[in-house]
């Protein structure tokens, strides 16, 4: 094996590490799933042959090492039953006639380098602050850019279930940016 | 049938992760015609994909191979 592949992919070791961290939180499984995907790509570097992008393929194989572990984590800690599709904790963000008790805003989007860096932070901080398994199928759908059956697969809910943990993360993260980004 | 605020989020939500039903799509439009709050939130919606997606990539966009 040409020993600038191996120094390459090792380059992208970071990246590849902070795709993992967003999607699975644990820093532990984070690295296990960049360690299980370096060894896959190492040992089959002839599959990449320079059809792509490196960064690209590298992050093509991690998915599915990180998909596999969330899989893992599922079957061990299956979804308690009593977070299936109840919406009440939504009614205080409307009043009794369902309009908004506080209408969002029109958002101004974060121009330049530095405040898109400092947005990101806060949409990060955010997404920390979601329940585990709501924030882990929100990034499944948002940053994994999965589809909705392969979620309830894996997470072994049904379509509604995932529809109202994608509305929560949703809503709970307007909410967040709004207070802690927009309105400042 | 007009769909309020509430309903409307909700199928905005779910908007971004199924095909809505031809009934749904009007509903919805005829609800974000009039209606500010439930604008913004799709335009919201629309933008955490957008910026979650961003978080992996933190504007290195060079090729590495």
């Amino acid at each position: 094996m040409p020993a600038d592949f191996r120094t390459q992919v090792e380059g992208l070791r970071p990246y590849l590490l902070r795709y993992a961290t967003l999607q699975l939180r644990s820093p532990e499984a984070a690295e296990d799933a960049v360690q299980e995907a370096l060894v896959a790509a190492l040992a089959g570097e002839s599959n990449f042959a320079g059809r792509s992008n490196l960064r690209t393929w590298l992050t093509g194989i991690l998915k599915h090492k990180i998909v596999d572990t969330i899989r893992r984590q599922s079957r061990e800690r299956p979804l308690a039953a009593d977070s299936d599709g109840d919406t009440a904790e939504f009614d205080a963000l409307f009043d009794e006639t369902g309009h908004w008790a506080e209408p969002p805003d029109a958002w101004e989007q974060p121009e330049g380098a530095l405040m898109q860096k400092q947005f990101l932070a806060a949409l990060e901080q955010c997404l920390r602050g979601l329940p585990e398994r709501t924030a882990q199928a929100f990034m499944m759908r948002e940053h994994l850019g999965l589809e909705t059956a392969e979620i309830c697969k894996e997470l072994a809910v049904t379509p509604t279930h995932l529809w109202v943990m994608l509305y929560r993360a949703r809503m709970a993260l307007r909410q967040c940016l709004e207070m802690n980004w927009f309105s400042k | 049938m007009m769909l309020s605020c509430k309903e409307t989020s909700r199928l905005l939500s779910q908007g971004e992760d199924r095909r809505l039903g031809f009934g749904e799509r009007v509903a919805l439009r005829v609800h974000l015609a009039i209606c500010n709050g439930c604008r913004n939130a799709s335009v919201q919606f629309r933008f955490l994909r957008i910026a979650v997606k961003g978080l992996s990539q933190d504007g290195d966009e060079e090729k590495s191979a």
